[in-house]
């Protein structure tokens, strides 16, 4: 490939991915064509309800669940806040207890935190130094009064894979609700429903080259849980309001083409990953990876440099057209790093210096090896200007 | 989010580097590794007049741009004038800074005061207007003995 500048590398597929063209011509017809509500009684409103249904299979099939399990939203937030909400509504007549983990997403983490001011009691489960929760913490935490566990599938910053299985077989055993947030999982890993023992599931179309603003509760059939939203007799009454037809197909699709192929591409990502990985552990000295080396999402790369400060790396990437995310504070909004790279214990001056790069179907080995020839001039550069890196000191990790 | 202004002084930041110890030379070191700023900020004195001034900092964009832009605006000016350096001029001088970056011209304003700080004691000589900084030091050794 020669050292030309690529145009754009696009390493953060974890925060959105594009839509696939084969998604996008399912959908277009339901914009302009078929555009009737699908409870309406006319010809077109009947193409409408078959597309949502024909998505639901679809979906069903790639979770191996019931259609009838699932239940669309607006995407991950609204079914992660549904879940929670929606269970402790119901059952804080029976008690008052939740546990759950201490690196959730904020579309969980939030939904606790407003619970805690309504009276409710909230563990937050630690985790080992790769982002594991452990089934035997999970285990002595349950209570009596605990009326709902939710932990991720696998973790939006670090790509560490939780032993799911695990975790919901115990709350199943304990009797207790289980829910998890798929959202980083779904359309990358393999899905079981009929396997795993979870009663509800989040996932969102954007993540797995569908469209923004749809996504997906599953909640197993039987079980009990409050509507969030309250309208009309849409998604059997439990999620009213008109159906996002068009986002629904894309949906449907996405999630049907992400696991036909993913045996394949999944592979396909993981060796680029580890590529990554290897290329940059080997050639920037002072860096560590964040996350599990072995139970880690196939396009995720998380890595921590020492003595830099991770908006300045990605001010820079962006001026070689590299697209990334960190878990700097800078990039948040607020002055701490990261809550996750601070569970697996970095101390805050590491998890200022963190780098996340997630692959997606559209990224190349040339690009892999482009970004793995323009960051550690860079990462050099910012040590340059910093007070606290000495060129030839020991590893403070 | 950033302006131009700021974008080239972080791109091509001015005064990278140190000044080695010496009595004519003050340097302030502020800002906490946990909030993800380090400023140290070194100022050359002659006959009341700074006439060189270098930096190395541990930060965000704004952090790196305001560091090089202090030093900048500091060269030439004598001890009482420097003092009037304030953050609001430096981030002004950059065109603005987006609000939740406005800690960062703060701490150039006091990387350069506390440079002024350590020169005014290692000469024994009062500025006028100027306190102790305020620098988060445990913090700062810690790091240091790390090294």
């Amino acid at each position: 490939m020669g050292n030309a500048e690529l145009e754009r590398v696009y390493f953060d597929n974890a925060a959105t991915t594009p839509v696939r063209d084969e998604v996008l011509e399912e959908m277009l017809p339901y914009f302009r064509e078929r555009y009737g509500n699908p409870s309406s009684l006319y010809s077109i409103a009947g193409e409408s309800k078959k597309a949502v249904e024909t998505a639901r299979e679809r979906l069903a099939n790639a979770l191996n669940a019931e259609p009838g399990e699932i239940y669309f939203t607006s995407g991950g937030t609204e079914s992660d806040n549904w879940a929670i909400a929606g269970t402790a509504e119901r059952a804080a007549g029976k008690g008052r207890h939740l546990i759950t983990s201490a690196i959730e997403h904020h579309g969980i983490l939030n939904v606790f935190k407003k619970l805690e001011k309504n009276g409710f009691e909230v563990t937050y489960l630690p985790v080992d130094a790769e982002g594991l929760v452990s089934p035997e913490e999970l285990e002595k935490a349950i209570r009596p009064d605990t009326i709902l566990i939710s932990v991720m599938y696998a973790n939006n910053e670090i790509g560490t894979v939780q032993p799911i299985d695990d975790l919901a077989g115990i709350a199943a055993a304990r009797g207790v609700p289980f829910h998890t947030d798929a959202v980083q999982a779904a359309g990358h890993i393999p899905i079981d429903l009929k396997k795993t023992k979870a009663d509800m599931l989040s996932l969102s179309a954007h993540k797995f080259n569908g469209p923004k603003g749809v996504g997906a509760l599953f909640i197993r059939k039987g079980k009990p849980l409050e509507p969030f939203l309250l309208g009309g007799h849409q998604e059997k009454g439990r999620r009213p309001g008109t159906e996002n037809v068009p986002g629904i197909v894309g949906l449907g699709k996405a999630a049907a083409l992400a696991v036909a192929e993913m045996p394949e591409e999944s592979a396909r990502l993981a060796a680029l990953r580890d590529r990554l990985i290897d290329g940059i552990l080997g050639g920037i000295p002072h860096t560590r990876l964040n996350g599990s080396r072995t139970k880690r999402l196939p396009g995720n790369v998380s890595v921590a440099f020492e003595f830099i400060e991770g908006e300045s790396l990605l001010l820079l990437l962006d001026m070689k057209n590299i697209c990334a995310s960190s878990g700097s504070a800078c990039t948040s909004g607020s002055l701490d790093p990261s809550h996750v790279l601070l569970a697996i214990g970095l101390p805050h001056e590491k998890a200022h210096g963190s780098l996340r790069l997630t692959l997606g179907r559209y990224n190349t080995a040339d690009e892999a090896e482009y970004v793995l020839r323009e960051l550690p001039p860079l990462v050099a550069r910012l040590r340059d200007m910093s007070p606290l890196y000495k060129a030839g000191v020991k590893t403070m990790i | 989010m950033y302006s131009d202004k700021v974008m080239d002084h972080f791109t091509n930041p001015r005064n990278v580097g140190e000044l080695e110890a010496a009595a004519d030379v003050g340097v302030g070191l502020v800002g906490n590794a946990k909030c993800g700023d380090i400023m140290k900020v070194f100022l050359k004195i002659d006959d009341g007049i700074v006439t060189d001034a270098k930096f190395k900092t541990f930060g965000c964009g704004a952090a790196v741009a305001t560091s090089s832009m202090a030093t900048e605006m500091v060269k030439g000016h004598t001890l009482r004038e420097a003092l009037q350096i304030t953050n609001k001029a430096v981030a002004e001088a950059l065109d603005g800074l987006p609000p939740i970056k406005v800690h960062c011209s703060l701490l150039a304003e006091q990387a350069l005061h506390a440079a002024l700080w350590d020169y005014a004691e290692k000469n024994g000589i009062e500025i006028e207007g100027l306190e102790s900084p305020a620098a988060d030091l445990e913090e700062l050794e810690r790091l240091g003995e790390e090294e």
